[in-house]
């Protein structure tokens, strides 16, 4: 696309790129240049503060536990918002209206009230009401609160793959004597979730990221820790930046993982929709999908 | 193709329990059995409960391990549990906790749904302001000055109402960044409990850097948390921290944990004279 | 009810939720403002600019929010003295917290505002930027008077969405100290354990009637303003 948008450059728009080029890169080496100084003027960089990092203890007591908690509450929350998503998103295709509303209500509401609301509420009421054993408390609030956001909106994404299918599909699937139910099992489903397959994985980012979350409810995820070890090296900043590099990292190849299986259900084909791309704007995603497939049917209520 | 997506949900679904399983490793043996025993602590807290890699140090942690010691275990047969306020009443509930020693302050609310043992410490609340600072001399002297705590704590509020009318105050969701905004002369002061606050100021990398200032102006009774009802261990904790603070022990792991920050405690309250009644 | 009537005057519930509005409008013109540029150098023909912009959108929007919004407190204020307020104003600290989480919330949501925008600039045909430069327009120009104009109709669906998620993250600001909505629920479930129901029913439903609308008009305005093709 981006070489549509500009004529091949002749000498004078050449200079002019190679000096905006460098003017740039000389701002951005001055920001970073200025961030070092002042960081080490604070005595931020001191070899007290980051030689804690090399020890296997930090990474065997805080940083892999917590990266494990991490994982676990996002895997945990997105295999539950999977079904409880599509169970949504095929309840707000039905026919019948009584299947229909309360679907897109309950939908719609947990796609409009925040997380870490949902995190703080859920948390607070397994505790008073004693629903989980102490030590699973802030992970089993962490992942309702997960669950519901999410799978609000892999039941939008259902919705919309659902929709992007040509109206053959179920017009044939009729033609051959299948009941609305077998339509959509057989036919419909399948071919929905596969196109859906890489903005499901995209929005495992959005997952890992908000179990960050969770530290507010002292659950033990990588935020937290990096806390902890604050707390035991006194070296809250460098903990945070260590931790915020995992995050980016693990964040990146997930991201990668989505590209590929895009790249893949685009050429393998299996399904007669376009696959739905794989953006981490949650909601959005769901939007430009359910934009492509179908104007009419828009995408948020 | 329908084979295949249920063998990807299947993978996924694999991958999560494989995960929870490796998760569940901690929850293996709870409290009361035998000669083991599963103590609350806080891992978070310097110079009182503080996980430091695979050990665990601080004033509360060193209490208890007198008090397990005296009841009949050893220090290897301890195994410490991280107890966060919101949690500690389920904790002593379900048994997955016999004692809390976690800056646990005894109060009417709490005697209705746990027993306590103590107090084995009576804090107060108080000010940390950095070691060069004179004109904080109390709370009263902080208007127009820049106050810290934390996020849904009362102590900074109840400075600002009774105190000093035109402070500003600073909320973070942890003593760890108001420590770090002290230090970073962001704010003025910090407080809490002034056992947290010489927590902080005690640590290696803190030393010489923060002061407590002294002039507590609440009575904080931190009691060994117990299941509610739970009059036996109640009398064997107070027979146990009677001899701690007979002995001397008591004075010894104050002065190890906290000293370094020059804390002087209420000598009027402490150390504890007499328990409150096991009932 | 008297947990509504507390929510009120005690709690000061509604300017909480003043708040909230203030900072997810201030941090969405912010947000807008840093994606277009994001966005535009995404698709510029200078190599490094491009760079630039894609490794701010792999970092940002790979980092939890929270951890952005403690960044701008502890790294940019505490440690690089980045205020953003009057030091010497008796309301600095406000102030300057408030401005810090706008800050925050701005830069983390810039990224998705400026996938959004590309996703925009995908929509528009090749034919228009090709007769934009058959008509001789340069680079900045071609953009300018031709493709956003078409690609911000074409984002308008996203953007809506990118401006609900705002809404409901502005509530991590609440991690350094801001009080917004959430700030004030944790308090008041806090003290009153007894109705966690209804402290979380009263400050969902403030959510949902600060979401929804926002998701109608977007979604109305994406048909109504849809370049006809």
């Amino acid at each position: 696309m981006s070489s549509v948008l500009f004529d091949a450059p002749g000498p004078r728009a050449k200079r002019t790129y190679r000096l905006v080029g460098v003017a740039s890169i000389v701002a951005v080496a001055l920001a970073l240049w200025f961030v070092i100084g002042k960081l080490d003027e604070k005595g931020q960089l001191t070899a007290a503060k980051w030689k804690p990092f090399l020890t296997g203890e930090i990474w065997t007591e805080y940083l892999i536990p917590g990266l494990i908690g991490t994982l676990t509450a996002a895997a945990i929350a997105m295999v539950l918002a999977l079904t409880i998503g599509t169970l949504l998103g095929v309840g707000r295709l039905s026919a019948q209206p009584w299947i229909r509303l309360p679907c897109g209500v309950v939908v719609e509401f947990f796609r409009s009230v925040p997380v870490l609301l949902m995190m703080l509420f859920t948390y607070a009421l397994y505790a008073n009401y004693d629903l989980f054993p102490p030590d699973r408390l802030a992970l089993a609030a962490v992942v309702t609160g997960l669950t519901l956001y999410n799978g609000s909106v892999v039941a939008e994404l259902v919705r919309s793959g659902v929709h992007s299918l040509p109206k053959g599909q179920s017009e044939a699937a009729m033609a051959i004597g299948l009941t609305t139910g077998k339509t959509m099992r057989l036919v419909l489903l399948p071919q929905a979730i596969t196109a859906m397959l890489p903005a499901i994985v995209g929005q495992l980012v959005v997952v890992l990221k908000d179990t960050a979350l969770g530290y507010i409810i002292t659950y033990e995820e990588l935020l937290r820790k990096a806390e902890q070890i604050g707390n035991f090296k006194v070296n809250l900043l460098p903990a945070l930046i260590v931790v915020g590099a995992i995050f980016v990292i693990v964040n990146y190849f997930v991201g990668v993982i989505a590209q590929r299986v895009e790249a893949r259900t685009r050429r393998r084909g299996h399904t007669a929709a376009p696959p739905l791309p794989p953006d981490q704007i949650d909601q959005a995603a769901v939007a430009i999908a359910a934009a492509a497939a179908d104007p009419r049917s828009g995408g948020t209520a | 193709m329908r084979q295949r997506i249920i063998a990807a949900l299947g993978i996924t679904v694999l991958a999560a329990t494989g995960l929870t399983a490796c998760g569940d490793d901690g929850a293996g043996g709870s409290g009361g059995s035998g000669d083991k025993i599963t103590i609350g602590i806080k891992y978070d807290q310097p110079g009182l409960g503080l996980k430091e890699g695979s050990n665990y140090t601080g004033l509360d942690v060193d209490v208890a391990k007198y008090v397990a010691k005296e009841m009949g275990y050893e220090e290897g047969n301890i195994e410490f549990k991280e107890s966060p306020s919101a949690q500690r009443e389920t904790l002593l509930g379900n048994d997955q906790v016999k004692m809390i020693f976690a800056t646990y302050s005894i109060t009417d609310a709490r005697k209705e749904k746990v027993s306590f043992a103590g107090p084995y410490l009576v804090a107060g609340q108080d000010l940390l302001v950095r070691a060069d600072n004179t004109d904080i001399t109390g709370p009263d002297a902080l208007n127009g000055k820049k106050l810290c705590s934390v996020t849904g704590s009362t102590s900074a509020q109840k400075v600002k109402d009774k105190f000093a009318k035109t402070v500003q105050l600073q909320e973070y969701d942890t003593y760890s960044k108001c420590v770090e905004a002290l230090g970073a002369g962001a704010i003025d002061a910090v407080t809490t409990d002034n056992t947290i606050l010489a927590g902080f100021a005690s640590q290696a990398a803190n030393q010489g850097k923060f002061k407590v200032v002294g002039e507590t102006f609440s009575e904080e009774r931190y009691g060994v948390g117990l299941k509610k009802g739970d009059t036996e261990t109640c009398t064997k904790v107070n027979d146990a921290l009677k001899k701690m603070v007979d002995s001397g022990e008591w004075q010894k792991a104050v002065d190890k944990n906290v000293g370094p920050s020059g804390l002087k405690l209420d000598a009027a309250t402490n150390p504890p004279k007499s328990f409150d009644a096991c009932a | 009810m008297d947990v509504i009537s507390e929510f009120f005057s005690e709690y000061d519930g509604l300017g909480a939720f003043k708040t909230t509005i203030y900072l997810t409008v201030v941090s969405a013109l912010f947000a807008l403002l840093i994606g277009t540029v994001v966005a535009v150098m995404r698709v510029s023909p200078i190599r490094v600019l491009q760079v630039i912009g894609t490794l701010y959108v792999n970092i940002v929007r790979n980092t939890p929010l929270t951890l952005v919004i403690v960044f701008c407190n502890l790294g940019l204020f505490l440690q690089l003295g980045v205020s953003l307020a009057n030091k010497d104003s008796n309301t600095f600290i406000t102030d300057n917290n408030f401005r810090l989480a706008v800050l925050g919330l701005s830069v983390y949501h810039a990224a998705f505002v400026a996938e959004a925008i590309r996703s925009g600039v995908n929509t528009v045909p090749l034919g228009q930027a090709e007769a934009a430069r058959a008509i001789g327009l340069p680079f900045l120009k071609t953009l300018r008077y031709v493709v956003l104009p078409q690609a911000f109709r074409g984002a308008i669906a996203p953007l809506g969405n990118v401006l609900i998620a705002l809404t409901k993250n502005s509530t991590v600001a609440s991690v350094i100290g801001v009080t917004e909505a959430s700030a004030v629920m944790k308090v008041m479930m806090e003290n009153r354990p007894d109705v966690i129901f209804v402290v979380f029913g009263i400050f969902a439903i403030g959510f949902v009637i600060l979401t929804l609308p926002v998701g109608i008009l977007f979604t109305s305005m994406s048909k109504r303003l849809a370049v006809k093709r």
